[in-house]
């Protein structure tokens, strides 16, 4: 009887709280993992005439950004970035440049404006999307005549409005990542 | 939201000089990320053998979606036909339709007859293909078009292989690894084909706009004599494509030439299959008056 009690009263929303602590490996683990899945878009069963997919996971690299700022270091761009470029069919090390340029220009401007919300956030992921299509494309198109916005802009719209959605997605993959599961003897 | 402190480094020397490094090696990789990418646009294919390596890890979760694509537009097909059941005046929309396809048709037999002739010329130059595989990914987040094939060294795939589909050119092999490949997709903004009409001597190159259409850039320039509709195929220039392969289907005609739609169906194909570089006879190459007969 008072087991069973105990085991409700114990367990809360982020699981058993007595005698468990979170685990290294899923609470490092799981947003490297998520993004670099990610990465892997281009193997998604899609044959595309033109570029509309959303860079999944340029994003979902941001969203965990913007939702836990402390939990990668600043220069974790170059490895996440080279594995994206694997895959991405962009000449290699675009997305080592950009990613790492990501992770700069999100900490000056958290410098700049501390404070934070949904708008913000949205807002800034917004920005740094442009950019980040706007120069993919036009690195891309080096060496050939090609580059006009009407070519990217559909991705970039699609992009934009699915971000706050990847951001809840992200969200509630943090709370698997703090769950308790680790126990403490 | 409020501030999170966790990168204030605040009075501790040990914590200010960390978060500086943090800072300067991220400006390093940022630095060794621009130096790498100069690096692949002088030399394109220097990472080839890194890509290929771990495409071939990757490709094999995609060829399971590859399989799966197949299974997933019989889905719709079901969905849809369940959909046209329900409503009330399907028989009517279903007659109308098939009178509006059979318009269509009539009018694509009329242009596939002209390049099913040209298909058998092929046939009869006993061309036989390497080896067959399926698409299972493409580049679909970057303005660069690559597909990735199932198929790698191991079944006999070497760079520069044209890649076919049933009803036309799909692009050529860019890298190989061990069971997988890179595919250049005909609609890649440095996909360069010489074409010519399928009826008659006007030659052109048909170059890849990045966003599913071609470009026709006529070689002779003058009076633009392309027609919408007019039907493109390789003309075996230069080697590599062998004459009479379909590319593309013009759309729209421009001052220099025409904006074609390609005739295969990367995302409807299932299997393509992988030919030898086709070379020409060794004359052919040198008199290239053989090869491009002027207008």
């Amino acid at each position: 009887m008072i087991g069973e009690q105990s085991s409700k009263t114990r367990s809360s929303r982020i699981g058993r709280t007595i005698n468990r602590d979170h685990s290294q490996i899923l609470a490092q683990g799981l947003p490297l993992l998520t993004i670099l899945i990610g990465s892997l878009t281009p193997f998604l069963p899609v044959v595309a005439a033109g570029p509309v997919m959303p860079p999944f996971g340029f994003m979902i690299f941001i969203a965990w950004r913007l939702v836990r700022p402390g939990i990668f270091p600043l220069w974790i761009g170059f490895p996440l970035g080279a594995f994206d470029d694997l895959f991405s069919g962009q000449p290699f090390g675009t997305a080592i440049l950009l990613w790492s340029l990501a992770m700069l220009a999100l900490e000056a401007f958290e410098a700049r404006f501390p404070w934070r919300g949904f708008w913000q956030d949205w807002v800034s992921a917004a920005a740094l999307l442009t950019a980040y299509l706007g120069l993919s494309a036009l690195i891309a198109s080096a060496g050939t005549n090609l580059w006009h916005v009407q070519l990217i802009l559909p991705q970039l719209l699609l992009s934009i409005m699915l971000f706050p959605i990847i951001a809840r997605m992200v969200a509630a993959f943090d709370r698997i990542r703090l769950l308790r599961v680790r126990v403490i003897d | 939201m409020a501030p999170p402190t966790i990168r204030r480094s605040g009075h501790s020397r040990k914590a200010q000089v960390s978060a500086f490094t943090g800072y300067l090696i991220a400006a390093a990789g940022a630095a060794i990320g621009a130096i790498l990418l100069v690096l692949s646009l002088w030399k394109p294919e220097s990472a080839a053998e890194v890509r290929g390596a771990a495409t071939d890890v990757a490709a094999p979760a995609g060829q399971v979606g590859g399989m799966a694509r197949g299974g997933i537009l019989g889905i719709y097909d079901r969905i849809a036909g369940y959909l046209d059941a329900g409503s009330q005046n399907a028989s009517l929309r279903r007659e109308n339709e098939a009178a509006r396809i059979e318009l269509v048709e009539a009018k694509a037999i009329e242009a596939e007859n002209r390049h099913l002739k040209q298909l058998l010329d092929m046939q009869e130059a006993e061309i036989k293909p390497v080896a067959y595989g399926r698409l299972v990914g493409s580049t679909s987040a970057s303005t660069r078009r690559f597909a990735y094939l199932s198929a790698g060294t191991n079944q006999g795939v070497e760079p520069g292989m044209p890649v076919l589909a049933p009803n036309g050119l799909v692009g050529r092999v860019l890298e190989t690894g061990r069971s997988s490949a890179r595919v250049l997709l005909l609609t890649d903004g440095a996909s360069m084909v010489p074409v010519r009409r399928a009826e008659d001597e006007v030659v052109a190159f048909s170059e890849g706009r990045a966003d599913g259409s071609l470009r026709m850039r006529l070689i002779n320039l003058g009076i633009n004599p392309l027609k919408e509709g007019d039907v493109f195929v390789t003309s075996g220039a230069g080697g590599v494509y062998r004459p009479g392969i379909p590319v593309g289907v013009v759309e729209r005609i421009t001052r220099d030439g025409a904006i074609a739609k390609p005739l295969s169906n990367p995302a409807a194909t299932i299997y393509v299959a992988i030919e030898p570089i086709w070379a020409p006879e060794t004359e052919d190459v040198f008199t290239p008056a053989a090869n491009e007969p002027a207008e």
